[in-house]
């Protein structure tokens, strides 16, 4: 009886309920159908031809792969004119070159097309590439140093996986051998070891976030580097901060995995730049530099060891870190040199930034509460000392490393 | 270990401190290039047994060229025609029994196709790039009428000699869009000579393609010690038409308004005489009226392979200016006469460019194809 009465008195409101859904699904419509009229006005009476004035449309090119093999040399570009372009010619040094472009005609706006050039390039020495539209405008490309481009066999594979593994793996594993002896340092040495880290990270911070807008620049103005970089770092930072904090700040190995993780991202990136420098010949690499690339991330052991000392974990945790921060530079290794494009990588190290910077945020509140004196721990000595090594440890040793 | 290190070696840095392997790249590199001297120097044996192959004379530039072809049509000029297109104009007599030759001239904005896919957006006389080919006899009084269909104001700058009311310079027959002018002058001295437009910017209406051969031929009766010379330069004589002779042009092409070339030709299309050469009968003489007008580049040059030429510098006299050379320059409307003959060579194709490579690799270049007769 009782149900049948609540049902009675809920009824008349039912009408209402509907009607108001009707009125927001008619505000919602009415908007859109709004857009849909001023577009159909715009497509058919033209109302802004008194804007053209007869100068041709406006044209963009970029370059987004270079690969240099024994037929020649192979450029992947993408088009971002405010019309479909058309290559008409292609200038190699300065000469007119038989091309041929796959998929043929004119490319619309955010496209890309491969362009063969039989061109006997030269091992080692410096080529540009021009390309003519229909409409006498030229996009040019250089290739600093003519390289063969790695390609995709399993002799190639393996070599780029070893410098990974030694630019990458190696440093972060031999940083984390220090652990049993940072075990059982005092408060002093604790703040020390952590502020060495965020000072490892800043730095990674600074350089990933440069290096991302860098490439930015490089790719197509369609993909608006700039606001991706920043768009894509700031949701890093969040998700990973989300995640990070569901079940409590973390702390221990939790800690260590998420630095772990930021510096795989960073690594990540730098494999892919790596890479695509060494498919598009314009980075050389001897072995001082690789011996500078693994003295420059052995830090990275370190500050990954930094927030376990209080407790130990299992040996396989340490296993599985070392692959979470080194691993991905293989990983970048191989896509940069296969399938690049500057796009990628700045979207990369931008995600990677963010992580960063979550691991910065992260490793000052665990050092704050492991000290137990809160922001007084921030500016004690040992801590001031420790940012001063990580920061300084890190730039110097990338003066081996910058070319 | 010892791989990787071959590895690390192939991508050194370009001050080649480890040159280890010059591994499978440079090797192909080598050995396409070797294959290019191969085609190349096979030209005179396929020649000499008689028929060359149909494509015999792209193979000679392999894959340095430009790609598809230029629609002549849509240009309104085909620069295969134009090389042996004479505008001789209109002939009357003045009541004191001299020649009065019309020319009349129309300048008109039309883009133009300069290399395959490529437009380029030109100034013209009569609609063509280089303009008409003018072609007067020495003594004759010239009147040439010009119409101004363009957007900018125009003129046309002979040169010749004349008075200063006919220059072709500001404020002397440099008229308005829309306007008309009749330049007059007596057609001297002899020679090859050119007009272009002298509005300002001078490098702007020259480079935008306002300009053209005005070859003034010798009157034999005024140089009774070299009249047989005189003749063979006077068109219509029948010892003239024993004479192969050429109109030819260099110019090039700013696409891109940098200041600098992106394409270089002589008549206007880049590789158009590479893939279509200009055909010679092996055993009558071949003579070149040549000008230079490109811009931006301080000079230009014509080198003729396997063959020796006279030079007569401005073509102001009948005897050579240079004898026996394969190579001249010219600056900026510097214009001169070429006489050579393949008469004791074989047929086949003989290449002409300029010797500034850059400018052959970028279209001006092409080929005579010498054969024993004309079909």
């Amino acid at each position: 009886m009782n149900e049948v009465s609540h049902i009675a008195a809920a009824d008349p409101t039912a009408p209402v309920g509907s009607g108001k859904s009707r009125a927001a699904l008619l505000w919602l419509i009415l908007p859109l159908a709004a857009l849909g009229l001023a577009i159909t006005w715009l497509l058919v009476s033209d109302p802004l031809r008194n804007f053209g004035n007869g100068a041709p449309p406006v044209e963009s090119l970029t370059f987004e792969r270079t690969i240099l093999s024994s037929d020649g040399i192979r450029v992947l570009v993408r088009a971002g004119g405010s019309e479909p372009m058309t290559i008409a010619q292609v200038q190699v040094d300065d000469a007119y070159w038989q091309f041929t472009q796959e998929p043929a005609g004119p490319l619309a706006r955010g496209a890309t097309a491969w362009i063969h050039l039989p061109f006997p390039w030269v091992l080692g020495e410096a080529h540009a590439i021009n390309i003519v539209t229909n409409t006498g405008a030229t996009f040019e490309h250089e290739i600093a140093v003519a390289v063969s481009t790695p390609t995709r066999d399993a002799g190639n594979l393996a070599s780029q996986a070893l410098l990974g593994v030694l630019v990458g793996l190696v440093p972060v594993a031999i940083g984390m051998m220090f652990y049993p002896a940072l075990r059982g340092v005092g408060r002093n040495g604790m703040n020390f070891l952590l502020a060495l880290t965020v000072g490892l990270l800043a730095f990674l911070l600074v350089d990933a976030t440069a290096e991302a807008f860098e490439l930015a620049v490089e790719s197509a103005a369609i993909f608006q580097g700039q606001a991706m970089v920043v768009l894509a770092a700031a949701a890093s930072f969040l998700l990973l901060m989300a995640a990070g904090r569901r079940d409590g700040v973390p702390t221990g190995l939790a800690l260590a995995t998420f630095i772990a993780l930021g510096i795989g991202l960073h690594n990540l990136g730098e494999g892919l730049a790596i890479g695509a420098a060494f498919a598009a010949g314009a980075a050389g690499l001897g072995t001082f530099l690789v011996l500078g690339f693994m003295l420059h991330n052995i830090t990275e052991g370190i500050g990954i060891s930094a927030p376990m000392l209080k407790k130990r974990p299992p040996l396989w945790a340490f296993v599985g870190l070392a692959l979470l921060a080194g691993g991905p530079a293989v990983v970048g290794l191989w896509i940069g040199s296969l399938a690049y494009a500057p796009q990628w990588s700045a979207l990369a190290l931008a995600v990677g930034a963010g992580a960063i910077l979550q691991v910065i945020v992260e490793v000052t509140a665990y050092l704050m509460r492991s000290d137990g004196r809160g922001q007084a721990a921030l500016t004690a000595p040992a801590t001031m000392a420790g940012l001063a090594a990580g920061v300084s440890f890190m730039y110097v040793t990338a003066m081996l490393v910058k070319v | 270990m010892a791989e990787v290190s071959m590895w690390f070696r192939e991508k050194i840095s370009r001050r080649g401190l480890l040159w280890g392997g010059l591994a499978a790249a440079g090797g192909s590199a080598i050995a396409g290039t070797a294959a290019g001297q191969s085609v190349h120097s096979g030209h005179g044996t396929t020649s000499a047994a008689g028929a060359a192959p149909p494509q015999a004379h792209l193979a000679a530039h392999r894959s340095m060229i430009t790609v598809g072809d230029v629609d002549n049509e849509r240009n309104g000029f085909d620069p295969s025609r134009m090389v042996t297109d004479w505008e001789t104009g209109s002939v009357s007599t003045l009541p004191d029994g001299r020649i009065l030759r019309t020319f009349e001239i129309e300048a008109v904005d039309k883009e133009i196709e300069i290399a395959p896919g490529i437009m380029f957006p030109a100034w013209t006389y009569n609609g063509r790039v280089p303009g008409p080919a003018l072609r007067a006899t020495e003594g004759e009084h010239l009147r040439i009428v010009f119409r101004n269909s363009g957007s900018h104001p125009h003129s046309m700058h002979f040169h010749g000699i004349h008075a200063a009311r006919m220059d072709g310079v500001p404020g002397a027959g440099l008229i308005g869009p829309g306007e008309e002018f009749v330049y007059e002058f007596d057609a001297r001295p002899f020679g090859c000579h050119l007009y272009h437009c002298h509005a300002l910017p001078l490098k702007r209406h020259i480079h935008k393609g306002m300009y053209g051969l005005f070859v003034i031929d010798p009157d034999p009766a005024r140089h009774p010690e070299l009249a047989d010379v005189a003749r063979s330069r006077l068109l219509g004589t029948p010892e003239n038409a024993e004479w192969q002779e050429f109109a030819m042009v260099m110019n090039g092409f700013d696409t891109n308004f940098d200041n600098g070339n992106e394409v270089y030709a002589v008549n206007t299309v880049a590789h158009a005489y590479m893939k279509r050469p200009i055909r010679i009968v092996r055993n009558r003489p071949v003579r070149i009226y040549l000008a230079n007008v490109v811009e931006f580049d301080p000079i230009n040059s014509f080198h003729l392979h396997a063959n020796f030429f006279d030079y007569f510098e401005q073509g102001t006299t009948l005897t050579p200016t240079l004898r026996t050379v394969d190579l001249i320059t010219q600056v900026q409307a510097q214009r001169g006469i070429l006489e050579f003959t393949y008469k004791d060579h074989e047929t086949g194709l003989y290449m002409f460019h300029p010797h500034q490579s850059e400018f052959t690799e970028l279209g001006w270049t092409g080929m005579f194809d010498v054969v024993e007769a004309v079909a």
